[in-house]
C-alpha cells in the first residue's frame, strides 16, 4: 500500500519532535538555562543558530527543551475531551431517549460560546496554569468528541452486523464495547490527531497570554511572550519558537489529513 | 406565507438560548473557589471589604434569588461594577465592544476577499500546481497561531517598514481603520484558511454538479456559469461558514487585541483575568455568547434568503 | 434510392472513441448520423457508453480523451473554437438530462434558467424574453406558466421539473435535441406524457431527436432508426421496425428475447446471462462472446467488421445470417 505524501511528511515531523522531547539534552547544543553575559541578544549565527535572549541563553536549546511541554499539551489537552466526550457520545448514541436529547441541547449550548472565550473564562475562575488549562479544555472540548462519537454510533447501530449480534443474544455492554466502539472510534481517533494541532495552538496561545504554562517553564508560547519585548531589537527571540509551533501544527494536521485519506474518512 | 411564520419561529428560539447562556455563565461564576471575594480583593481584603463585596455581589443570598437577580439584571444590561475600573461593567463593555466588532468585521471582509478568489482558483485547477500551492500555503496558515502571525506582521510592517502603527486604535473612523488593519489582517489570515478549505471543496462539488453541465449544454459562457451558477452556491456556503466560525473569530480577536494593544473587549477580558475583575469576565462571557447566538440567527435568516430550499 | 438523398445530416459521428484515464476505453469506434426531423434511438445496457457518447457530442465530458469526428452540419465539434461551440450548444444541439432534480440549478428560479438560455442565444429584450419563457412553459404543458416563472425546482413535481428542463432546452430553438434517458426518473404514466410531448415537439418544430435509453419499449414507440451499443461499440444499426422484426446481431437477439413478450415492452434489459464486460483496453474480439449463444471461434479471433448486411442495415456480428426472425410484431 502506498502511503499518502502528507502522512509521510506529517509522521516525519512528529518523529523529529518526539526525539527532541525525549532526548533534549542530547540534541540541544547548550544548556537552555545557562546565562552567557558575553553573548546577550546575539543574532542567529554559527555559534547560536537561533540567536540568544537577553540573558545570553541559547534559543535553539530553549526551543528544543520546550518541545516536551508542548507535546504534553497536545496529549493532555485532548485526552480529557476524548475520554469524556467519547464516553458520553457512546452512551447517548446507543441508548438514545431523553438523555440523548438533553445532551444534544447541552452540546448546542456549549457551542454557542466562543471556544477560546469560554476556556479563558474557566481558567480565570480556576486560576492560570497548565493543569487548570487542561481542566478548562476538557469542560468545553468534550462536545466535539461527543457529537462525532454519537453520530458514528448511530450509523453503526443500524448496521446489519449489529442486528446479527443482537439476534445472537449478546448483552448490551458487550455489543457496545466489543462491536460498536471499535468501529465507531476510528473517525474519532483521526479527529484526535487533527485536534492535537489545535491543542498546540491553544496551549501556546494561553502560554503567550500568561494563562497557560507559567514562566520559567520552557514552552513555546511563553518563549514568544518573552521575546515580545524585544521584537524591534531581537525579533529572532519570537521568530524561532513560533516556527516550532507552526512545524508541530503541520506535523499533526498533515498526519491527521493523511490518516483520513488513508482510511477514507470524510472530515 | 408560512415562510414568515418560520422566520418568526426561528427568531423566537433565541429567547430560551439567551436564558440558557445566562444559566451557564451563572453556574460558572459560582464555581469560584471558596474565598473568591478575598482572592478578588487580594491585599485589599479587610474583613469589612470582604463583607461589603460579598453583599454587593449578592453572594450572601440563596442561589435561586441570586440567579433571578442575575438574569433580571443581565436582561436590562446591568452587570454590576468593575472591581478594577470602578465603573459600571455595562459602560466598559459598550465602550469597547464596537472596537471588537469593527475588528471582526474587517477581518471577515479581508478573509473573504482572500479566500473566495483563491478557493475558486484552487478548485478550478484541482490537483494541479496552483491548487497544491494554495493549499500548502493555507495549511501552513492553519497551523500558525494567531498571536505569532500577529507578532510577525507587527515586526515586519509596523516595527520594520513602519507602514502601520504598532498598536492602539486612534481617533476617528479613518484612524480606526488604519490602526486596525494589521490586527484584522492577522485575524483574517487564519480565518481565511478555515473558510478556504471548505469553500474549495464546495466549489469543486458545484463545478462537477450536473446543473453546471446542463448550463454548459445550454451554451452559456464560462463567465455566466461562474458568476451566476457557481458563485451563488459558493456565497451560500460562505455565509454559513462565516456564521459557524464567528466563535473562533471572536476567540482570535481576544488574542489579536492583546498582541496589538487594541482597546476592545478581548483585551479587556485578558486584563480582567489578571486583575481578578470577575464581574467583567462574567459579563463578557455572556455578551460574547449572546453575540454568537445572534450571529447564528442572522446566518440562518440570510441563508434562508439566499437558498430557497432552506426551511427558514 | 439509398445514396444521394438531397438532405445532409444534422449530425454525423464518425469513429468516436472515448478514453478515461488511465486506460478505460468506454466508447470505441462509434458511427451514426441524424437527419433533420429524424428520431434516432441509442440503445444499450448501463455502462454501454450511450450516455457518455451523448455528453461527448456537446463536449461536456470531464477528464476524458475524445477522438474521432463529431460533425455538426459538417463542422467538427471536437475542434470547434469556444465561441462557436457556445453558439452551437443550445441553439444547434440542446440536451435534456436524466435527472431534472440534478440538472436544474436548485437555487435559481425556473424562469431565470429559461431566460439565460434566451439571453445567450437571442437579441430579445427582457420583456420579450419573459413572454417567450411563458410561451415555452405553456408549450411543454406547464399550467399557469406566468406564475411558475418564479418557482424554484424543488417547488415543482418530478414531471413538471422534466417539462421545465425540456422548456429550457427548447428555449433557443435547437435543431437537434439530445435526450439522455429523459423518462427513467419518472413514474410510468408521466413517462408516456413526456414521450408524447417530445414527439409532438419534434413534429411541430421539425427537430431531430437523439434518444438515449436502455428501454426497448421506448424505442419501439418513438424512434425511426436505432443504434444498438454494446461495450462501447456499435453492435448493429438500422430502422426500428427491421431490427425488432429481424435482429442481425446476436446481442440484439438476446435483448429481444429478454423482453417478456410483445406488447409488454416496457422492461429493463437485464436478464441476459452473464455480465456486461469490464471496459478497458480495446479488445481484439467481439465483446459479446462470453454471453453469446451463437459464438464461434472466429468471433474471438478478431474484431468482427461492421458489414452492410442489407440496404441501410449495419451489423458487427459474424452470426448475423444465422439469427432467427422474430414473430411479426
Amino acid at each position: 500500500m502506498r502511503l499518502p505524501f502528507p502522512l509521510i511528511a506529517g509522521l516525519g515531523i512528529l518523529v523529529l519532535l518526539l526525539l527532541c522531547a525525549l532526548l533534549p539534552g542530547a540534541i540541544a547544543p547548550y544548556d537552555p538555562l545557562a546565562f552567557d553575559y558575553t553573548a546577550m541578544l546575539a543574532a542567529p549565527g554559527r555559534a547560536h543558530l537561533f540567536g540568544t535572549d537577553q540573558f545570553g541563553r541559547d534559543l535553539l536549546s530553549r526551543t528544543i527543551h520546550a518541545t516536551r511541554i508542548d507535546l504534553q499539551i497536545a496529549l493532555f489537552a485532548t485526552i480529557g475531551p476524548l475520554l469524556i466526550g467519547g464516553a458520553i457520545g457512546l452512551l447517548v448514541g446507543w441508548f438514545g431517549g431523553l438523555a440523548d436529547t438533553l445532551v444534544g441541547r447541552l452540546i448546542d449550548l456549549v457551542q454557542t460560546f466562543p471556544f477560546l472565550v469560554l476556556v479563558i473564562a474557566i481558567v480565570a475562575v480556576l486560576g492560570p496554569g497548565l493543569e487548570n488549562m487542561y481542566v478548562a479544555v476538557a469542560i468545553v472540548g468534550w462536545v466535539f468528541y461527543a457529537r462525532l462519537m454519537r453520530g458514528e454510533v448511530l450509523v453503526q447501530k443500524h448496521a446489519d452486523y449489529i442486528a446479527a449480534a443482537r439476534a445472537l443474544g449478546y448483552s448490551q455492554p458487550r455489543l457496545m464495547l466489543r462491536h460498536i466502539l471499535p468501529n465507531a472510534i476510528r473517525p474519532v481517533l483521526i479527529y484526535l490527531v487533527t485536534d492535537m494541532a489545535l491543542a498546540i495552538l491553544l496551549g501556546s496561545s494561553l502560554g503567550y497570554l500568561g494563562l497557560g504554562a507559567q514562566p520559567p517553564t520552557p514552552e513555546w508560547g511563553v518563549l514568544i511572550a518573552d521575546g515580545k519585548n524585544f521584537f524591534t531589537t531581537a525579533p529572532w527571540m519570537s521568530l524561532f519558537p513560533g516556527l516550532a509551533i507552526v512545524l508541530t501544527g503541520l506535523g499533526f494536521s498533515l498526519t491527521g489529513d493523511g490518516l483520513a485519506d488513508l482510511m477514507d474518512v470524510r472530515r | 406565507m408560512n415562510r414568515a411564520g418560520a422566520i418568526v419561529g426561528r427568531i423566537a428560539q433565541i429567547i430560551p438560548t439567551f436564558f440558557l447562556i445566562g444559566v451557564v455563565v451563572f453556574v460558572l461564576a459560582r464555581l469560584l473557589p471558596g474565598d473568591a471575594v478575598s482572592a478578588m480583593l487580594g491585599d485589599r481584603a479587610t474583613d469589612e471589604a470582604v463583607r461589603r463585596i460579598t453583599h454587593q455581589l449578592g453572594l450572601d443570598r440563596s442561589m435561586v434569588a441570586q440567579f433571578l437577580t442575575f438574569i433580571g439584571q443581565a436582561a436590562q444590561g446591568h452587570f454590576g461594577q468593575s472591581l478594577a475600573f470602578r465603573v459600571p461593567v455595562a459602560s466598559l463593555i459598550s465602550e469597547r465592544l464596537p472596537v471588537t466588532l469593527l475588528l471582526t468585521l474587517m477581518a471577515t471582509l479581508i478573509a473573504m476577499c482572500m479566500a473566495l478568489p483563491l478557493a475558486f482558483v484552487a478548485a478550478m485547477n484541482a490537483n494541479r500546481w496552483p491548487d497544491i500551492l494554495i493549499r500548502a500555503v493555507f495549511q501552513v496558515g492553519l497551523s500558525s497561531p494567531v498571536f505569532y502571525v500577529g507578532l510577525v506582521l507587527l515586526t515586519v510592517f509596523a516595527a520594520g517598514l513602519r507602514l502601520f502603527p504598532v498598536g492602539g486604535y486612534g481617533e476617528g473612523l479613518p484612524a480606526h481603520l488604519y490602526h486596525l488593519f494589521l490586527p484584522a489582517l492577522t485575524l483574517a489570515l487564519s480565518f481565511s484558511a478555515v473558510i478556504m478549505r471548505t469553500l474549495r471543496g464546495s466549489i469543486l462539488a458545484v463545478l462537477r454538479a450536473e446543473f453546471v453541465d446542463f448550463a454548459r449544454a445550454k451554451g452559456l459562457s464560462a463567465r455566466v456559469i461562474l458568476l451566476r451558477h457557481v458563485l451563488r452556491s459558493a456565497a451560500i456556503t460562505t455565509v454559513t461558514l462565516v456564521g459557524l466560525h464567528i466563535g473562533s473569530l471572536l476567540g482570535g480577536a481576544v488574542i489579536t487585541e492583546s498582541v496589538f494593544a487594541v482597546p476592545g473587549v478581548g483585551r479587556l477580558m485578558v486584563d480582567s483575568i489578571f486583575s481578578r475583575d470577575y464581574p467583567v469576565i462574567q459579563a463578557l462571557t455572556l455578551v460574547l455568547a449572546v453575540l454568537v447566538s445572534l450571529t447564528f440567527l442572522a446566518t440562518d435568516l440570510l441563508h434562508g434568503w439566499l437558498d430557497p430550499r432552506a426551511g427558514v | 434510392m439509398t445514396p444521394l438523398l438531397p438532405m445532409t445530416p444534422l449530425l454525423e459521428v464518425r469513429d468516436l472513441a472515448i478514453t478515461f484515464a488511465p486506460a478505460a476505453r468506454v466508447v470505441d469506434g462509434v458511427d451514426f448520423r441524424i437527419m433533420p426531423g429524424e428520431v434516432l434511438g441509442l440503445v444499450g445496457e448501463s455502462g454501454s457508453g450511450k450516455s457518455v457518447t451523448l455528453r461527448a457530442l456537446l463536449r461536456l465530458l470531464h477528464g476524458a480523451r475524445v477522438e474521432g469526428h463529431v460533425l455538426w452540419k459538417g463542422r467538427d465539434v471536437l475542434a470547434m473554437p469556444d465561441a462557436e461551440l457556445r453558439a452551437m450548444r443550445g441553439r444547434g444541439m440542446a440536451a435534456v438530462f436524466q435527472e431534472p432534480t440534478a440538472a436544474l440549478n436548485p437555487v435559481l428560479p425556473i424562469g431565470l434558467q429559461i431566460d439565460e438560455s434566451l439571453a445567450a442565444h437571442t437579441d430579445l429584450s427582457g420583456a420579450a424574453r419573459r413572454r417567450r419563457a411563458i410561451e415555452l412553459l405553456g408549450e411543454v404543458g406547464i399550467a399557469d406558466a406566468a406564475r411558475r416563472l418564479g418557482a424554484y425546482p424543488h417547488e415543482l413535481s418530478g414531471g413538471q421539473r422534466q417539462r421545465a428542463m425540456i422548456a429550457i432546452a427548447l428555449a433557443a430553438g435547437p435543431e437537434l435535441l439530445l435526450a439522455d434517458e429523459p423518462t427513467t426518473a419518472l413514474d410510468v404514466t408521466i413517462q408516456d406524457q413526456i414521450l408524447a410531448l417530445l414527439l409532438r415537439l419534434v413534429a411541430d418544430r421539425h427537430m431531430g431527436l437523439l434518444l438515449v435509453t436502455h428501454d426497448l419499449g421506448v424505442v419501439a414507440e418513438t424512434c425511426d432508426r436505432m443504434v444498438v451499443l454494446y461495450a462501447g461499440r456499435v453492435a448493429e444499426a438500422g430502422s426500428v421496425a427491421d431490427l425488432l422484426r429481424q435482429p442481425r446481431h446476436a446481442y440484439t437477439d438476446a435483448l429481444l428475447r429478454s423482453m417478456p413478450g410483445e406488447g409488454e415492452a416496457r422492461t429493463r434489459l437485464s436478464p441476459i446471462p452473464g455480465m456486461a464486460p469490464k471496459l478497458g483496453r480495446p479488445l481484439d474480439a467481439c465483446a459479446f462472446v462470453p454471453r453469446c449463444s451463437y459464438a464461434s471461434p472466429e468471433c474471438s479471433a478478431h474484431r468482427p467488421p461492421m458489414v452492410a448486411v442489407e440496404p441501410r442495415r449495419l451489423s458487427a456480428c459474424i452470426a448475423w445470417n444465422r439469427l432467427p426472425a422474430r414473430v411479426a410484431a
